[in-house]
């Protein structure tokens, strides 16, 4: 792997605040029903962020971005390997870690029928927050986002894919996360829609003191948002550097042109709109 | 704050929500409720057509309280099918809440629901029936049985919304089976004694057979409740090992969908 961090580096130093994230030797298979052996979703992927870092991991689908996003919010369980989160362990401080997080999946789900207000009512009260200051709360980030007042007590169901995506962002900002995993939040934007969501990504950071990791397949988004970059390619982190770091490595090491894309293909062998076997899908749900 | 008081307001989230996706639905709420109304009076007007008050009662009896105990099953049940289709099961399992503080808002929510939509059956009936002589009823016998078989069914939607967790579409299909079962093996509108033996065997492993019985018998027959103990410690055993069953079964079958996979959303 070609990389500018090393899992020593997931060693705090005495002293020093905890890492907001540490991801140490992960590791998840699943057992796929029509194949003996299980398919490695994630190998031995580390990876440690600092307190207010946005870290871009890119990948083709089935790169097992999504899954090592579920594997941080303890939405699957790890089969070796450790995840820190502001030094809480996943495993052993289950809660308190729950509190530290929140994320953005591509899909915006919520509870169609419902308002946007209803769905981040719930939302707030699951993670402990009064009824009241939530609303307020949540009307200042809907605003912010373009979602009036008025809007926001009708179903979510008659608002477009965009503005379903707002209140998602704005669901996962009401419980103030100290970490948020933002799963390819722009996917399927509109220019104007991603323009916005970017743009609140970036404040984020600057006014909410907020660490985030975000998937991607936007380069530009990447770039634009990421102190540093990881590559995945099938379940493996093949490369990591801030994104002019990589597009050096690509034009020094590999005599290709420096840009995002270069390196994507370059340590993915493939371009960004390839499909290969989903490893993340490999588990059979039903 | 204790953290029980802090689990408790927690658990009000799942109410609310709850009472919010009824009120969205409430179409779909009312044809429903009118069609528990003309079923519970089509039943019992057999009874009425028989020209016997017996058989009228108990035919009522069983249609208002299966009523009530499948409203309370299903609601419970079904919360986990709901957030499946809806796809927010995943942002709910990440929230920083017990599962016991989610299962006890669902089941506060299904419970005060059932209570609602059964004495709106009720009311109905009684209007329907004037001639109903009640005069012999114990009303403290039937709603001591009704409390008493509420957390014996809680128990059961718990361990039956680890369906719908594990199985995607499948599991609500069972869950609807479990409950179909329950209906033709727990004497709701017969006696369970006509029944093959060996469906009275699953007969008296319903805690809807001891409901029902111990309701019948207050209400037609005005027996206390400190003289039907054979229906009342069935309940006791059942409600006090279901639930904390149930809870723990949940949080089994919630790690498994995290090892697994289970919990992602699909469609």
């Amino acid at each position: 792997m070609t990389t500018a961090f090393s899992p020593q580096q997931n060693q705090a130093k005495p002293g020093t605040p905890p890492a907001a994230l540490v991801v140490d030797h992960a590791t998840k298979r699943f057992v796929v029903a029509d194949k003996r052996r299980p398919v490695v979703a994630i190998d031995d992927v580390s990876m440690r962020l600092e307190r207010g870092e946005i870290y871009g991991i890119l990948g083709s689908n089935g790169s097992g971005k999504s899954t090592l996003i579920r594997l941080i919010c303890g939405l699957l369980t790890l089969d070796s390997g450790r995840v820190e989160i502001f030094g809480h362990d996943l495993v052993r401080e289950e809660l308190a870690v729950k509190r530290l997080i929140n994320r953005v999946s591509v899909d915006a789900a919520f509870f169609k029928k419902l308002s946007p207000f209803e769905n981040l009512s719930f939302a707030a009260r699951l993670y402990g927050l009064e009824a009241g200051s939530a609303r307020v709360a949540a009307l200042k980030i809907l605003g912010r986002l373009g979602i009036s007042e008025r809007r926001a007590d009708r179903p979510i169901e008659q608002m477009s894919r965009g503005m379903q995506q707002k209140v998602a962002i704005a669901r996962a900002l009401l419980t103030s996360p100290s970490l948020l995993l933002l799963d390819e939040p722009t996917t399927g934007l509109d220019p104007r829609s991603k323009l916005d969501v970017q743009t609140f990504i970036e404040e984020l950071r600057t006014d909410h003191d907020a660490t985030i990791v975000l998937t991607t397949h936007d380069l530009a988004e990447a770039d634009r948002l990421c102190d540093r970059i990881s590559i995945l390619n099938d379940g493996r982190k093949v490369v990591e550097a801030t994104p002019t770091g990589l597009k050096l490595l690509v034009a020094e090491r590999h005599d290709q042109p420096a840009t995002l894309e270069a390196a994507f293909m370059t340590y993915t062998g493939r371009s960004l709109d390839d499909d290969h076997e989903p490893t993340e899908d490999a588990n059979e749900p039903d | 704050m204790t953290v029980l008081s802090r689990e408790m307001k927690t658990s009000y989230a799942f109410i609310e929500r709850n009472f919010y996706l009824t009120r969205r639905y409430w179409g779909w709420e009312l044809a429903f409720l009118v069609y528990s109304v003309a079923g519970a009076l089509s039943i019992s007007l057999i009874g009425a057509q028989a020209g016997d008050s017996r058989l009228l009662l108990s035919l009522m009896i069983g249609a208002i309280f299966w009523n009530y105990l499948s409203v309370v099953f299903s609601w419970i049940a079904e919360t986990i099918a709901v957030e499946r289709w809806e796809g927010t099961l995943e942002y709910t399992m990440m929230a920083p809440i017990r599962r016991a503080t989610q299962l006890l808002g669902s089941t506060a929510y299904a419970i005060v629901y059932g209570l609602v939509h059964t004495a709106v059956i009720l009311v109905v009936l009684i209007l329907f029936f004037p001639q109903l002589d009640l005069a012999r009823a114990n009303p403290v016998t039937a709603v001591a049985f009704v409390l008493l078989g509420s957390f014996s069914f809680v128990g059961i939607g718990m361990i039956a919304a680890i369906l719908p967790l594990l199985y995607v579409e499948r599991g609500a299909q069972m869950t609807f089976v479990l409950q179909s079962c329950l209906l033709l093996v727990s004497g709701v509108y017969y006696s369970i004694s006509i029944l093959p033996p060996w469906m009275q065997v699953l007969s008296h492993i319903s805690p809807a057979t001891y409901v029902l019985d111990g309701v019948r018998r207050g209400l037609i027959d005005g027996v206390p409740i400190t003289n039907l103990f054979g229906d009342v410690w069935p309940l006791l055993v059942m409600g006090v090992t279901l639930i904390p069953l149930g809870i723990w079964a949940f949080g089994r079958a919630e790690r498994y969908a995290k090892r697994t996979g289970k919990l992602k959303r699909v469609g």
